[in-house]
């Protein structure tokens, strides 16, 4: 789109500048839209596992809901604490919602379709979600409140645990696929296993581990229900959140979300092939209109597969207690993650590159 | 811990299958009704928001006896009387304190003429405590309103009274 601009006699800086603006405004603005017809969808898994109906009265079915809860929560009065540390306090949310915005940037869409097809996509991920847990913290801090401080301790220990099994997690990724581009991650898992007919490294048997404990770790990660003590309502209230009214609770909540689905896309692209087809089978890459299109209908297919599965686990698990976490983090993911890295490692050094060392 | 249990906790095994009885009842038919539009069918002893009743020539029943007043446990009724121009006993005060009330009944049960009487209705909840202290305007008004309803779940009633 750059180079469109400049045949308009821009120069290539302006060009660059206003090619990109577009490109996180087209990204950034169906992804807020995408987050409030996920909660809607979500509050419509949870109560149809419980037998119940779910916001049905807002539009047909119910699904202008989010967008009612976000005009009230907008015409709302932020209400800061006395005692509240003011500058940190409204500063926290605003991390947590730009933190889950800025990790879009290298989420490939489609083959060619991504904001920055930057080589450390991998990395620029882990270091941007790994900013999160800063808005929690601040958030738990600068409310000068119990409940929230637990919570940012809680959020803090928890992050820090799971993320270094989600680091040897993405390891064994990255040594299959030989890179740390996300693009060429996905484009390693085209016809991968099963002779050549299966696109994604969750088919393959060494991988497969890997793909759950990613899984359950994105679970963790975005604080979701197995995991969610962080905001354990029947411990700490609403964790960090206790503190915040209006539109700095909905920055909250949009940051969540946003996360939410990011670690669903991330699960998308590391293990099932991102906008390929889960079967190598020609059509399947074009059958709608464009490879574009159809590569982005794979990856948020997928997406929308793992949503479900994380709005089914939190319908159906209960939360774990503060030690089971942590041991499961700490005793169960993170040596059988390192485990794995031995294993894949190995059997690459035999395959690719002959018994050799 | 014996290899079968590894097996089973290294598999997951437990957490699919709690995760395919979940599954199961994503697809069942939904346990609640869809409430303001669908309604659950009610009893025609139902005791719900109360009611002044009239006779069919508009003339209303209440005579004044103070039973209900005098039975109700949650001394919710207040009733005032004096003789009418025309020399029967009639009521100049009925109220109800519908905060007080507990919905037992026992003011239609002791009411000789089904005058006062709870109907049908269970949808008056108000945004301010005022709004539900009712006077007799208010249960005379109720009272027109449900007639209907009310008459035909006395008479549905009467076999067993």
């Amino acid at each position: 789109m750059t180079a469109w601009f400049q045949t308009w006699g821009a120069t290539y800086d302006w060009s660059w500048f206003i090619a990109t603006v577009i490109g996180i405004l087209v990204i950034a603005l169906p992804l807020m839209l995408a987050v409030a017809m996920i909660i809607y969808a979500e509050r419509k898994i949870w109560a149809a596992i419980a037998l119940r109906r779910g916001p049905n009265v807002v539009g047909p079915w119910g699904v202008l809901q989010s967008f009612a809860d976000g005009l009230k929560v907008f015409l709302k009065e932020t209400i800061i604490p006395t005692s509240a540390n003011k500058g940190l306090f409204l500063i926290a949310p605003i991390i947590t919602f730009t933190v889950a915005l800025i990790v879009w940037a290298v989420v490939p869409f489609a083959p060619g379709v991504v904001l920055t097809d930057i080589n450390v996509g991998l990395l620029y991920i882990l270091a941007a979600s790994s900013l999160g847990v800063y808005g929690v913290i601040i958030a738990g801090w600068a409310s000068n409140s119990k409940y929230p401080f637990y919570s940012a301790l809680r959020a803090a220990a928890q992050m820090v645990s799971y993320e270094v099994s989600i680091g040897f997690v993405l390891i064994s990724v990255v040594l299959y696929a030989n890179t740390f581009n996300l693009s060429e991650i996905v484009l390693a898992q085209h016809g991968n296993i099963g002779f050549g007919l299966l696109n994604g490294f969750g088919f393959n048997p060494l991988l497969f581990p890997m793909a759950v404990v990613f899984l359950i770790s994105s679970m963790a990660e975005t604080f979701r229900t197995p995991f969610d003590l962080v905001e354990a309502e029947s411990e700490l209230v609403a964790g960090h959140q206790t503190e915040y009214s209006s539109m700095s609770f909905a920055l909250f909540w949009l940051g969540e979300y946003a996360n939410v689905l990011l670690m669903c896309a991330l699960n998308a692209i590391l293990f099932w092939g991102g906008w390929l087809p889960p079967i190598d089978w020609a059509p399947l890459y074009w059958f709608f209109f464009t490879p574009a299109l159809t590569g982005m209908f794979w990856l948020f297919a997928k997406m929308l597969f793992f949503f479900f599965v994380f709005g089914w686990v939190k319908a159906t698990v209960p939360r774990y207690r503060y030690d089971q976490l942590m041991r499961l983090g700490w005793k169960i993911f993170l040596p059988l993650s390192l485990t794995f890295v031995v294993i894949v490692s190995g059997w690459l050094m035999l395959t690719r590159f002959g018994a050799a060392a | 811990m014996n290899p079968l249990s590894w097996l089973k906790a290294f598999t997951l095994w437990e957490i699919v299958r709690a995760h395919a009885l979940t599954l199961k009842y994503f697809f069942k038919p939904k346990a609640t009704i869809n409430y303001p539009y669908e309604k659950n069918p009610q009893s025609p002893r139902f005791r719900g928001e109360h009611a002044l009743r009239r006779y069919p020539n508009g003339e209303e029943r209440c005579i004044a006896c103070k039973l209900c007043e005098a039975i109700c446990p949650a001394l919710a009724i207040t009733i005032e009387a004096e003789e009418r121009e025309d020399g029967s006993r009639r009521t100049t005060r009925y109220d109800i304190d519908m905060v007080k009330c507990i919905y037992c009944g026992l003011c239609q049960e002791a009411c000789p003429v089904d005058a006062i009487v709870e109907g049908p209705n269970l949808e008056f909840a108000t945004e301010t405590r005022e709004e539900l202290l009712y006077d007799k305007a208010k249960l005379l008004a109720n009272g027109d309103r449900w007639e209907q309803a009310i008459a035909a779940n006395l008479a549905a009633d009467a076999p067993y009274r």
